[in-house]
């Protein structure tokens, strides 16, 4: 006698049928791998995005900057240093790319301390230990700094020597100075010093957050500082290279080892970094939602086959195979998976268009994950069926029939 | 199982055959036992029992007797543990199990008690549920369903669901199914158990009908009444058959059973 058998078309329709006879909960059971896949593609494509964008942002800062020190690579001179040409600015901004030039340097100021009044006791409570650095007029444009109070130097500060600060805004909270209209004066030692400005940001240097900073002409004049130690220079973008090569030449065309200049680091090596570590933990959170779905959808597909034995037993009499009983139920767990993929996609790629858009963002996500994540629905669907379907096929159509009605 | 069959018993059985005796069915020395735990129960014991082609035969017991035993026996949904029977000329006792489904499915009809049907599918898929397995497509299996549904007098119900129906019609609606695969035999365990003397009847005259059309018919039932309405009843106690010529059985409750018409 022939075998019985069953189409595909068949099988489909019959797992399609199975699942939309309890419309509600098959719902129910879908939206946890829809609620695992969204989380997983929300969080990848928002992974995804922001490492774009920090290392957008990255890329732009730290290829646009040179950055040139008189640590030449002359070693066993010991510490005598090289000093930058006093006409530096001028020398560099003649480059071809260059957008702005800075000089500053570390001031000695033998363990004075900052205070806003003139007291000589270093131990007191409003003597703070600062550090105090030299800078040239271009510098606030080099660092691509901006102010929240005031006014940067200029080149009278400069010349004239004038005995004025501009604060970082790690000092001026130290020192509690926040508006300058009444001209506010801080000691250094026991010289006084007018606050001209406080910064509000620096994109490079950073160390010039927590300083007191004074234009190289007072600092030469009232302490004992001789030249920077740090040139920065603002390129414009892709002349990093060239310009970090031709720097040290300009500024002693005789010894341009006296001088050491580097560029950023390559923009890719810094991409892949932060978004590795960026991925590792969000895939740990989409992968553990993806686990509580695949349970759920499991649970229900054991207990609708408990529910079904006497289906079951039936199917069984008419001519069912176990294991058209089984792809039966494999089929009705791997369609929940599939439509929870597709849902889950869809809002999970909703969440990143619309967090982007409210960021200001530019969505980024791997072309991959709407081909992907439905796919890994279907196999959240199958592994989730594998047991609650050999559990339905090892059924004995008499017991089947005796247990169901 | 199989292997418990003795030779002397199978030579009658190809005698038959060879002879052109047309018997659907033949059980030769059936036994089945169950195992409950320590205790062995013979739910039946060394049964030998044949069924004609368009014969209509009822097993009568009281509960508990192994009916429902025999039928799922019969229906290849159990395995007896020994003896030998014979289903349409063919040895079936050591047929594997793939092979035991195909005959089921295309030469058994099989009607419950309590309906087996498929609550969240209509009347029309229930019936055409039967066929899906056996390589029919899709339309063939809706025109055969309709055409069995008018055969018990549903047409008009084909896209109900079987919760909208009476228990009366969902035996039929169960009835439609056994017999849409035009089966060798209709295996009926209790078909009128869940209903009421009134509907009961009106499935028995369906019985009736369908035995007129040449249907091999066998019911199960604990119902004299039900039993006398067959050609030839079998009683069964204990797991023991013991055949009674139809005027036995209890001549009263066929007079009964057609007053009550
Ligand atoms: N799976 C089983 N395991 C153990 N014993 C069983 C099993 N199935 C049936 N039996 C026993 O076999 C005997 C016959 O059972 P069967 O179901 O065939 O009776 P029945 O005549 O159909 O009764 P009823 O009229 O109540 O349906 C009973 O004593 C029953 O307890
Ligand atoms: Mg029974």
């Amino acid at each position: 006698m022939k075998g019985t058998t069953l189409s595909w078309r068949d099988l489909v329709s019959e797992a399609v049928s199975g699942l939309a006879s309890r419309p509600t909960r098959t719902l129910l059971t879908v939206a946890g791998t829809v609620l695992g896949i969204a989380a997983l593609v929300a969080t990848l494509g928002l992974a995804q995005t922001a490492s774009n964008r920090i290392v957008g942002t990255f890329s732009e800062l730290e290829a646009t900057s040179v950055v040139v020190t008189n640590e030449g690579g002359n070693g066993g001179a010991g510490d005598t240093r090289a000093a930058f040409p006093e006409d530096h600015e001028d020398r560099l901004s003649r480059l071809n790319g260059v957008n702005a030039v800075g000089a500053l340097g570390e001031i000695n100021i033998e363990g004075a301390t900052v205070s806003t009044v003139a007291l000589d006791d270093p131990a007191g409570q409003d003597a703070h230990h600062l550090s105090v650095i030299a800078a040239s007029p271009g510098l606030l444009a080099a660092v691509q700094g901006t102010m929240g109070a005031g006014r940067w130097f200029d080149a009278g500060h400069e010349t004239r020597a004038d005995n004025v600060v501009v604060l970082g805004p790690g000092a001026a909270n130290r020192l509690g100075v926040f508006r300058v209209d009444q001209q506010p004066v801080v000691f250094i030692g026991k010289a006084p010093f007018v606050v001209i400005g406080v910064l509000d940001d620096v994109a490079r240097q950073a160390s010039m957050l927590d300083a007191v900073i004074m234009p190289e002409g007072t600092a030469r004049r009232s302490f004992d500082y001789t030249s920077a130690d740090t040139v920065q220079i603002d390129v414009l973008v892709g002349a990093g290279e060239l310009i970090a090569e031709q720097a040290p030449i300009s500024l002693n065309p005789n010894a341009p080892e006296t001088f050491s200049s580097r560029t950023a680091p390559s923009p890719e090596s810094m991409r892949n970094r932060v978004q590795s570590d960026t991925n590792a933990l969000f895939l740990v959170l989409g992968a553990v939602s993806l686990v509580v779905g695949t349970i759920g959808i499991a649970n229900v597909t054991l207990v609708s086959v408990l529910e079904r034995v006497g289906e079951i037993g039936l199917r069984r009499a008419v001519g069912a195979r176990p294991r058209h009983v089984a792809t039966q139920f494999l089929l009705e767990s791997t369609t929940m998976g599939l439509a929870g993929g597709v849902i889950g996609a869809t809002i999970g790629i909703l969440i990143v268009v619309g967090v982007s858009a409210f960021q200001q963002w530019t969505p980024v996500l791997s072309p991959l994950i709407p081909v992907g994540a439905p796919l890994l629905g279907v196999v959240t669907g199958l592994v989730a069926g594998v047991y609650p379907a050999l559990r339905a096929a090892s059924l004995e159509p008499v017991d089947a029939l005796r247990a169901g009605t | 199982m199989a292997d418990g069959a003795e030779p002397d018993t199978a030579a009658p059985d190809t005698a038959a055959q060879s002879s052109g005796t047309d018997v659907v069915l033949s059980l030769r020395s059936i036994a089945k036992t169950y195992l409950a735990g320590d205790v062995e129960v013979a739910a039946l014991r060394d049964v030998d029992v044949e069924v004609s082609r368009g014969e209509y035969v009822s097993i009568l017991g009281p509960s508990g007797s192994g009916k429902s035993t025999l039928l799922n026996v019969l229906g290849l949904l159990d395995r007896p543990t020994a003896g030998s029977y014979v289903f349409e000329g063919m040895e079936v006792t050591d047929l594997d199990e793939q092979e035991r489904t195909a005959v089921r499915g295309r030469r058994i009809g099989f009607v419950f008690q309590a309906f087996h049907l498929l609550s969240h599918r209509t009347v029309e898929d229930n019936v055409a549920l039967s066929m899906l397995y056996t390589g029919v497509g899709t339309a063939e299996r809706l025109r055969r369903a309709k055409q069995a549904l008018e055969s018990v007098g549903l047409a008009h119900r084909s896209s109900f669901l079987p919760t909208q129906l009476s228990g009366g019609e969902r035996q039929r609606v169960a009835i439609a199914r056994a017999i849409v695969t035009d089966p060798a035999v209709l295996l009926a365990d209790e078909p009128t158990g869940n209903l009421d003397s009134v509907t009961s009847e009106s499935i028995l005259a369906l019985f009736d009908d369908l035995r007129r059309r040449g249907l091999t018919i066998v019911m199960i039932t604990h119902d004299a009444h039900v039993a006398a309405r067959a050609d030839r009843a079998v009683h069964i106690r204990d797991g023991r058959l013991t055949e009674l010529p139809p005027a036995a059985i209890a001549a009263p409750a066929r007079a009964s059973a057609r007053g009550q018409r």
